[in-house]
């Protein structure tokens, strides 16, 4: 068990070191001079030389590099070049936007999808699965920006239950700006969910051609008790991979969402970022980013050995 | 003995339906797609214009015509790119797996987990950071995150492939790694591939069409069918068929794909075909 | 009294016929065996009887447990009768229990069904005392133990624990130690009898082996393609059968010896010299699959190499194949030292077991015999090969017309045709045989036999036969290894060592491996003990 985790630890460290070195080595070393692509033609020799002396030019790129990550595991991102505000500051204002709306979406997802896989493979050839499957199909193939702007088309512009975009701010308080949210995370949810569900589904299935379901049957347990007293806990091991990488895709797709519905979260601050050129915000967002989705995938592998003793004893 | 699925059937439809409108988009399409005309914006669909015309009075079909054909280029080139580069990558793995050294193949399966931790959005908004929105860069970043798909699928069905006694067999006869994964591993994991590689195409489609509605595609005055949503959502009160037209056709195409996948599964997958009825591979007397 | 009788059984999948009007019964206390090859319907048989089939199942007929038609049962009384009166053992122990949940969860979960008041002390009790019957040591194997921690015997003990922990009537055992290894087989075996005496309960024991049965069984069914061919009683049915395809089955289960005055030369082919093999393992010292073993193959000469799954003789083959690296040692071939390179590789070659893995399923007959080929130094013309791979066609008996044909198309006996072909068509000096024959059917498995043994003759080539089969070796090699935990126990000729084992190891292993004749004689001795 210890030494499961140990190597776990330690893959988890080398991923993010090595991921931290992509991540400067793309935005400090490849451009060339950073000054120059950050200010554009528009600065002046003076304001390049002042920002030279900000990013820390003057020095190396390896004790840039070393300053920059030992700065990031003190709290120190860095100063907004555009928005001359603390990095940090910037990110938690918007990360309280964008981490509720992906916590919202994924267990969205997952409330929609488990059930409905399950159901789908318990009643296999079944009208019910039938037509789930046939929505699944569709989920997968609908682009969630395109599905967020049917949405917004529908439940704004033609009911007017929500409203378009925008967020109030968790001031407003917590169920107003969980409506806010709610279009959002359904347009990232839906086409993630009907993965899920299908995932869920064959996972289901197959588990039930296993010989150990035989064994539960042959003790006298019905087929949905053998299902649920034996299955589910073993069809739940795919399942879970496919959670830890949704968690990615809906990081990703949240940008994207976050520009349909004009949400002031991360994603949107990378765009702006990247338009304004402020490359200190963008290396630490996609830095963030990374951070989070390497350390899901961290924690599916925990659950994976919560899940299988064979895996917790590292004689897999 | 092989009967088409009902989904291969329609799968495979759309999918030839969309090849042949994008290809008829290189010589012909209703109007051009660069010709303004301000006087005729916002015309709704109908007769002159199938899919009536946007802010510039440009027409939406041919439009997205050459925007699906923008589409399915930059994923073929996309999927290829991944393909080539992550189908030998991990048949090299897993022989380096099957014999003896472990170090190469933990190399490559780390590096393929770093890649995986960037989601896919973020690489490419990464490299259109540093590089500049371009069509050329979509591919490439979509095409980065293809590499470690291909190489994991094909790395684990080749270790699935390397215990067999006929890889055994290859080897008594003297032949080596590489002609054996050639030979031997490469065409019996082929099905999976292409079954993969249509998904991979689907996502792709999708991809770009993310990346160009974000502006991070095919640059103006190049359409793009991401792009054209983009610019529809302003209109879409008044104009709504401009945001329609061009997301039905993505979904109708990813759709098609993957049906055509899934039917190209049922046909070629040997677990279905072997399944025989009493659940197990007769061994009928010789 | 009767427990179980099957009347007019008919079973139809899909509208395909599995079983035709099948007849039998069996009495408390009483073992009734179901012979036949792979698609006899044997298994489906005891799947129908428990009542848990594929999708799509038609029953017809009566299946009448003391006298209550099973067919007419809901789904939900059926439930009960599996948990009341029905137990059931599978043949593949390893798949068999839940990878995630203890094996007492799993026994206890089987108990409470039964006995759904029983206090929680009480059922930990009946489980632990449930694991003793089967013979599993609380002390080596607590109820916390998790599957993975236990071998393929181990846990076909806690299957049959399940199925006891229910005071079963009647024990369905389907293939219940093929999988296993004959020394654990015999135990297994023992065990099972050991409960129809101790609780009286009737076991129907389904098996492709007439040989495991025939000493165990008070009556026995031979099955073929859906329909029973003959049954009776034991005692009387080796003398009394009548059909020709029991004789067939009992002649294969008996096999024939072959003569053995064959003259071995005094040219060495093969020399393995004190050869090691290492396998790392994490946090443990060294396991040595391949212990610092030696010997010696001479022109003309039959070897056999005999053991356990697990003793380290797969190992041994493929590195005297070049497949794999050792770590100490020699191999000699032809009297050249040998580490897989390509000039000596011709004078080598292997069957394997499994006759589906051993052909690229992409690949024609013609293509699959002419691999070997590629070491030769001058390469063939493709007229050449085809002569040559048709030549060699003929001889393992398939015809031109099997040139360009792909495996699927072949049964199990044929592709292993083709593997002999294949293994032949250079002209090799030896050819090992890995397992060749184990995983085909009895009768097949004789004609496969005999195909080697005029072959091997007729082109004056040596072989190695490696198998955990007995029997099977001793009838077809002159000189015999027995290996066990990687080490060379016991060497000699073959008539020589069965006669008169002296390594204890051997000792267990023949008395452990089934023989029909000493299984009929012991039933007529018994049966006359009784008469007596």
């Amino acid at each position: 068990m210890i030494s499961f985790l140990l190597k776990k630890i330690t893959s988890l460290i080398i991923t993010l070191l090595v991921s931290t070195g992509v991540i400067f080595i793309l935005i400090e070393v490849v451009p060339g001079d950073p000054v120059a692509f950050m200010m554009g033609l528009s600065g002046s020799t003076d304001a390049a030389d002042a920002l030279r002396l900000e990013l820390g030019l003057n020095v190396g790129p390896w004790d840039r590099y070393f300053d920059w990550v030992s700065g990031m595991v003190n709290g120190n991102f860095g100063i907004s070049y555009t928005y001359r505000v603390p990095v940090v500051e910037l990110i938690r204002e918007r990360a309280l936007v964008s981490v509720p709306l992906t916590i919202y979406a994924l267990l969205l997802s997952t409330v929609i999808a488990i059930p409905a896989g399950l159901i789908s493979a318990t009643r296999r050839g079944s009208l019910v699965d039938t037509s789930f499957m046939g929505f699944a199909q569709l989920g997968v193939a609908i682009p969630n920006f395109w599905f967020a702007i049917l949405l917004v088309l529908f439940f704004s512009t033609t009911l007017k239950l929500f409203s378009a975009s925008g967020f109030p701010g968790w001031d407003a308080g917590f169920f107003i700006c969980l409506k806010a949210l709610t279009l959002p995370a359904i347009s990232l949810a839906l086409p993630q969910a009907a993965i899920l569900s299908r995932v869920m589904r064959s996972s289901v299935l197959d588990v039930m051609n296993e010989d150990y379901i035989r064994t539960a049957r042959a003790k006298g347990l019905s087929k949905k008790q053998a299902l649920f007293r034996h299955g589910l806990r073993n069809a739940m091991i795919p399942v879970l991979t496919i959670l830890g990488l949704q968690f990615s895709f809906l990081l990703a797709g949240g940008i994207i969402i976050e520009s349909v519905f004009s949400l002031p979260g991360l994603g949107r601050l990378v765009f702006q970022s990247i338009i304004q050129r402020d490359l200190i915000v963008v290396k630490s967002i996609v830095t963030l980013l990374v951070f989070s989705v390497v350390t899901i995938t961290f924690i599916v592998d925990l659950l994976y050995a919560a899940v299988d003793p064979r895996l917790r004893e590292g004689n897999s | 003995m092989k009967h088409f699925s009902i989904s291969f059937i329609v799968g495979g439809g759309l999918s030839v339906l969309f090849l042949m409108g994008a290809l008829l988009s290189f010589f012909w399409t209703p109007y051009d797609v660069e010709l303004l005309n301000i006087k005729g914006k916002f015309a709704s669909p109908g007769l002159e214009h199938l899919m009536g015309t946007d802010h510039f009075g440009r027409d939406i079909l041919s439009m997205v015509m050459v925007g699906t054909r923008n589409a399915i280029a930059v994923s073929l080139i996309a999927v290829g790119i991944g393909a080539t580069i992550g189908v030998p990558l991990g048949l090299w793995a897993a022989a380096t797996c099957m014999n003896g050294s472990r170090l190469i193949d933990e190399l490559l399966m780390r590096g393929n987990d770093l890649i995986f931790a960037f989601p896919s959005l973020l690489l490419a908004i990464l490299i259109t950071a540093v590089f500049g929105p371009s069509i050329i860069n979509a591919i490439i970043a979509i095409g980065i995150f293809n590499i470690p798909v291909f190489a994991r699928i094909s790395r684990g069905a080749a270790l699935s492939i390397w215990p067999k006694e006929y890889i055994s067999a290859a080897r008594v006869a003297g032949k080596g790694v590489s002609r054996i994964s050639y030979e031997h591993i490469l065409p019996n994991i082929l099905n999976l591939l292409i079954v993969q590689a249509t998904i991979q195409f689907s996502i792709a489609i999708i991809a770009e069409a993310s990346l160009s509605y974000v502006g991070l595609g095919s640059q103006p005055p190049n359409p793009s069918l991401g792009r054209m949503l983009n610019e529809a959502q302003t209109m879409i009160f008044f104009a709504p068929w401009l945001a329609y037209f061009p997301g039905g056709v993505i979904v109708a195409l990813v759709l098609g794909f993957n049906l055509m996948g899934d039917g190209i599964r049922d046909l070629l997958d040997p677990k279905l075909r072997q399944k025989s009825i009493t659940g197990k591979v007769s061994n009928d007397a010789s | 009294m009767t427990l179980l009788k099957v009347k007019d059984f008919s079973l139809s999948i899909n509208d395909e016929i599995i079983l035709h009007n099948i007849n039998m019964e069996i009495k408390a206390g009483k073992v009734l065996a179901i012979v036949g090859e792979s698609g006899s319907g044997k298994s489906m048989m005891s799947s129908a009887i428990i009542n848990l089939l594929p999708q799509g199942a038609k029953l017809k007929g009566k299946i009448l447990l003391n006298n209550d038609n099973l067919l007419d049962k809901s789904e939900r009384e059926m439930c009960l009768h599996r948990m009341n009166d029905l137990g059931m053992i599978f043949q593949e122990p390893m798949t068999a229990l839940n990878p995630l949940e203890t094996i007492g969860t799993q026994i206890m979960e089987a108990i409470k069904l039964t006995n759904p008041k029983i206090r929680y002390k009480d059922l930990l009790k009946k489980a632990e005392l449930i694991l003793e019957r089967v013979e599993m040591d609380k002390n080596r194997f607590p109820l916390n133990t998790y599957p993975h921690k236990l071998s393929g015997g181990q846990r076909q003990r806690v299957v049959i624990a399940i199925a006891l922990s229910q005071n079963p009537k009647l024990l369905i055992a389907d293939e219940p130690t093929t999988a296993l290894d004959v020394t654990t087989q015999a135990k297994i075996m023992k065990l099972l009898m050991k409960l129809v005496k101790d609780y009286g309960i009737g076991i129907i024991l389904v098996s492709h082996d007439l040989a495991v049965v025939a000493d165990l069984a008070d009556h026995i069914v031979i099955m073929r393609k859906g329909k029973v061919v003959e049954q009776g009683d034991t005692k009387t049915f080796f003398k009394s059968m009548k059909h020709s395809y029991s004789k067939q089955l009992f002649d294969a289960a008996k096999h024939k010896l072959y003569e053995k005055n064959i003259t071995v030369g005094s040219e060495v082919l093969l020399e393995v010299l004190n050869l090691t093999k290492e396998y790392n393992l994490a946090n443990k010292k060294p396991l040595k699959a391949v212990n610092n073993v030696s010997f010696t193959l001479n022109r003309g000469e039959n070897l056999g190499l005999v053991g356990e799954s697990g003793c380290g003789k797969s190992t041994l083959a493929r590195c005297i194949l070049g497949l794999e690296k050792f770590s100490k040692g020699k191999i000699h071939i032809a009297g050249r030292p040998f580490y897989g390179q390509k000039e000596l590789r011709r004078c080598i070659n292997v069957v394997f077991q499994d006759p589906f893995g051993s052909f690229n399923p992409r690949h024609t007959v013609e293509r699959l015999v002419a691999e070997p080929f590629y070491v030769l130094k001058k390469p063939l013309t493709t007229f050449e090969k085809r002569v040559k791979v048709l030549r060699m066609l003929k001889l393992v008996g398939l015809g031109d017309g099997d040139l360009k044909k792909y495996p699927h198309e072949f049964s199990g006996g044929q592709r292993q045709r083709i593997a002999i072909a294949r293994a032949l068509i250079t002209e090799p000096d030896i050819i090992l045989l890995d397992e060749s024959t184990s995983a085909l059917d009895v009768i097949i498995r004789t004609q496969i036999l005999d195909l080697l043994r005029d072959l091997t003759k007729k082109l004056g080539i040596s072989y190695l036969f490696i198998s955990h089969d007995l029997t099977t070796v001793k009838n077809i090699t002159n000189r015999v290894l027995v290996m066990k935990d990687g080490v060379i126990v016991e060497e000699g000729l073959t008539a020589e060592i069965y006669k008169n084992p002296k390594h204890h190891y051997t000792k267990s292993l023949i008395e452990a491996s089934p023989d029909i004749t000493r299984a009929i004689k012991s039933k007529e001795e018994n049966n006359n003990e009784n008469t007596l």
